[in-house]
């Protein structure tokens, strides 16, 4: 990389940042899901590795949760930036230098930020936990200059419209400068009270809404047309999703706070708006599933379809459960419980990361020229996320439901503990299944790029049969 | 924005601060998480919270009174930096009665939570005591004695820091969770504090009224040294670390035994369980402690 920092821009060969990027996002999969495996093992255990600081679930937590949303997410994110972005205005991106250093300072702010973050070194505020010279060194060096070469290549394109995957693209860059820079307000000039609060929960929903689902969204408008060869089955519904996320998913973040003191209208709009949810989920997922009309072998026969597939298959569950767990009839009752990390785990690590996976491995194999090394260990890959999660996933929905119930019937709390405790290990089992599956993935593409079979000029990976 | 952002500010300015916002404020100091003032987390640069039964000038009895006392140097809570944060009517009396604008953080001031009338209704109020009864910092710390003093605002970072909020919630629901959590917060219970720490993943019981429900210090002590000691169940961590190097008497604490010995109980080769050593005055096990037992 060091090489490419300062070279001149021509002499970076093209996708070079891409590469850095889906290197990187794949080392900070491993080690934000290693993480999260040893943070579940403590609550499974409380006595494991104990009587240090920096092995505590409360320092460890938070970096767990930043590393995949800041390294494995939104790495994956850049790196579809990277290929997509340009693939799809039939141009170069326009800065591979900017787009080096871009993963550089990226690579090097996280780690600085996760480390203070173990020290304790905290906002206090969940998912803007890190200080707000951290959240000012994101803005500048990871958020400014990612959108800014997103933006560029756009310009630049040399097609006449501008496909839906970039329109979400150029969107969500943009409006994730706004989330960062306003959902940050409380750090930078010590707002307090329920702004704080609220502000706390705006920034955690639209750092969701308009950064994590719709940019996980356009990757599968690239893959699954892309792969396919069909076209995808309707732009309009393409656009009614785009601007419904727009509409829809940045006005409901005090439904994160229907049992906390703010006005009562706030929450009502909120809950109502947060139903509304469910109209750019159910344009997204029907395109999706009717674009692979007449091509669902690829579903099976293909490991990037499979992943993108997946991927929209899990926004169905997550957006029911998203439109409906925040209206006061259900929220009263899971609130606060496991049924939310479940929930949480659903779109980050269901949806999205199937998303960002698929992306992860088309945009290597395309760009390095190389056929995926090993089918087996892909596969292998994706069914070890799919069962870890599932097995997560449906742990943590028990366990919530449990605690749901502890907390309307009024059981002394111990008791919900006690009987959490099989599922607090399921948890663990899950959680170390998606951890042991994302180290074959680092060794599947680390090989991949050594030894892959090399792709002849002017054909796509998924058009070459797998060797092993 | 203007739904979302906008509308929302025009509420929340309208919050007038309850007596326990009052108090949650000026026990907590400027801001909970990374500051200029305590930039490695470690309760630097936060006011201490003094029960006194005497005045501090004259010596004669008093009823008891909290007293929030900011030495010299310690940044104020924003309250009193930006006296708009407390909502009307608390506002002007904290001005004009309180006389909270004289206060200067360069000398320090001792704050007190009063009782007023405005249009016509009993409103409390921040009292600058070092302006209207000449408390100086120094003189109620030492009439207050160790005894008497809590660490309630370093408590709150050591809260923070520890990641405690991220199982305990400071946040009864405004459901079936008032007769075990006691009363949900009201609006007014959070003006001047930041940050408000409210939690969402719910691991543990809710703390907001916890020194209401459980004021035993000695349970406590035994409960942040190894959970287990009190509740076999328990799976918070042990939070022993927090205690330093030294106990109260100054005994160098040997967690390598404490821990060997406590195995041989746990495993039953052992009748009882090893003593949990005291918290020095200043170690961070103090000051957390004293941050839970204030939340009443």
């Amino acid at each position: 990389m060091l090489k490419y920092l300062f070279a001149k821009n021509e002499d970076i060969p093209p996708g070079t940042a891409a590469v850095y990027f889906g290197m990187s996002s794949i080392i900070w999969f491993v080690i934000g899901t290693g993480l999260g495996s040893f943070n579940a093992a403590k609550l499974a255990f409380p006595d494991f590795v104990t009587g240090s600081e920096l092995f505590s679930f409360g320092h460890m937590r938070q970096v767990h949760v930043m590393a995949v949303i800041f390294g494995w997410i939104s790495m994956a994110f850049a790196m579809a930036m990277m290929y997509i972005t340009p693939a799809l205005g039939n141009t170069r991106l326009w800065s591979e230098k900017l787009g080096v250093w871009n993963c550089f300072l990226w690579n090097f702010g996280l780690s600085l930020a996760l480390t203070l973050l173990w020290a304790g070194i905290s906002s206090g505020r969940e998912y803007s936990d890190f200080p707000w010279f951290i959240d000012l060194y994101i803005l500048a060096f990871i958020g400014i200059p990612l959108g800014l070469n997103v933006w560029m290549t756009i310009i630049q394109r040399r097609t006449q419209g501008i496909y839906t995957t970039n329109w979400f693209f150029g969107g969500s860059v943009f409006m994730v400068w706004i989330v960062l820079f306003v959902g940050n307000l409380p750090e930078y000039f010590q707002l307090t009270g329920l702004t704080e609060a609220y502000l706390t929960w705006w920034f955690a929903h639209n750092v969701l809404g308009l950064w994590i689902t719709p940019v996980a969204a356009a990757i599968a408008y690239y893959t699954v047309p892309k792969i396919t060869g069909n076209p995808l089955y309707s732009h309009r519904i393409g656009h009614l999703h785009f601007w419904s996320v727009v509409v829809f998913y940045s006005t409901p973040a005090a439904h994160h706070l229907m049992s906390a003191p703010l006005p009562e209208w706030l929450k009502s709009f909120a809950s109502v708006e947060g139903v509304l949810i469910l109209v750019p989920a159910i344009a997204f997922v029907s395109n999706l599933l009717l674009t692979m009309t007449g091509k669902w072998h690829y579903f099976v026969d293909n490991v990037e379809t499979k992943f993108t597939i997946t991927g929209v298959l899990l926004a169905i569950p997550l957006n029911m459960q998203g439109g409906f767990q925040q209206t006061r009839a259900i929220n009263w009752y899971i609130h606060g419980t496991g049924w939310i990390v479940a929930h949480a785990h659903l779109a980050l690590l269901g949806f999205s990361t199937f998303l960002e996976g698929a992306a992860v491995y088309y945009g290597l194999q395309t760009i390095l020229r190389r056929k995926l090394y090993s089918l087996a260990l892909a596969n292998f890959h994706f069914w070890f996320l799919l069962i870890g999660f599932a097995i997560y996933w449906i742990s943590m929905t028990i366990a919530g439901l449990i605690q749901g119930a502890g907390k309307i019937y009024e059981v002394p709390y111990i008791d919900v503990v006690i009987a959490e405790h099989p599922y607090m290990i399921a948890r663990w089992v899950g959680g170390t299944m998606v951890f042991t599956g994302n180290c074959v993935w680092l060794y599947n593409m680390w090989m991949t790029a050594r030894e892959g079979t090399k792709i002849p000029e002017g054909r796509l990976p998924h058009e070459l049969a797998y060797e092993r | 924005m203007m739904i979302t952002l906008y509308m929302p500010s025009l509420n929340i300015v309208e919050v007038a601060s309850t007596e326990v916002g009052l108090r949650k404020g000026l026990s907590y100091g400027r801001i909970g998480g990374f500051s200029y003032e305590d930039p490695f987390l470690q309760g630097w640069g936060k006011p201490e919270t003094v029960l006194l039964k005497k005045d501090p000038r004259t010596g004669q009895k008093i009823e008891p009174v909290y007293a929030y006392v900011y030495q010299a140097g310690v940044p104020f809570t924003s309250s009193i930096r930006h006296p708009r944060i407390l909502g009307k009517g608390v506002e002007d009396l904290s001005l004009n009665k309180g006389r909270i604008g004289e206060a200067n953080e360069d000398n320090g001031a001792v704050f007190i939570v009063s009782e007023g009338r405005f249009n016509g209704k009993t409103v409390t109020y921040i009292e600058n005591a070092t302006a209207t009864k000449s408390w100086a910092p120094d003189a109620v710390l030492k009439t207050g004695g160790d005894a008497n003093t809590s660490y309630v605002g370093a408590g709150k970072i050591m809260f923070v820091r520890e990641g405690c909020w991220w199982c305990h919630t400071l946040l009864p629901e405004e459901t079936q969770d008032w007769q075990v959590f006691g009363v949900p917060p009201r609006l007014g219970d959070y003006n001047s504090e930041s940050p408000t720490a409210f939690g969402s993943d719910r691991k543990a019981p809710d703390l907001l009224h916890v020194g209401s429900r459980n004021s035993s210090r000695e349970w406590m002590v035994m409960h942040f040294f190894n959970p287990r000691l009190v509740q076999p169940h328990s799976i918070m961590p042990r939070y022993d670390y927090l205690w330093g190097d030294v106990d109260a008497k100054g005994n160098k604490i040997d967690y390598d035994k404490w821990r060997q010995e406590y195995d041989e109980y746990s495993h039953g080769t052992r009748i009882y369980a090893p003593e949990v050593p005291e918290p020095a005055s200043d170690s961070e096990a103090r000051y957390l402690l004293d941050f839970i037992l204030s939340l009443k």
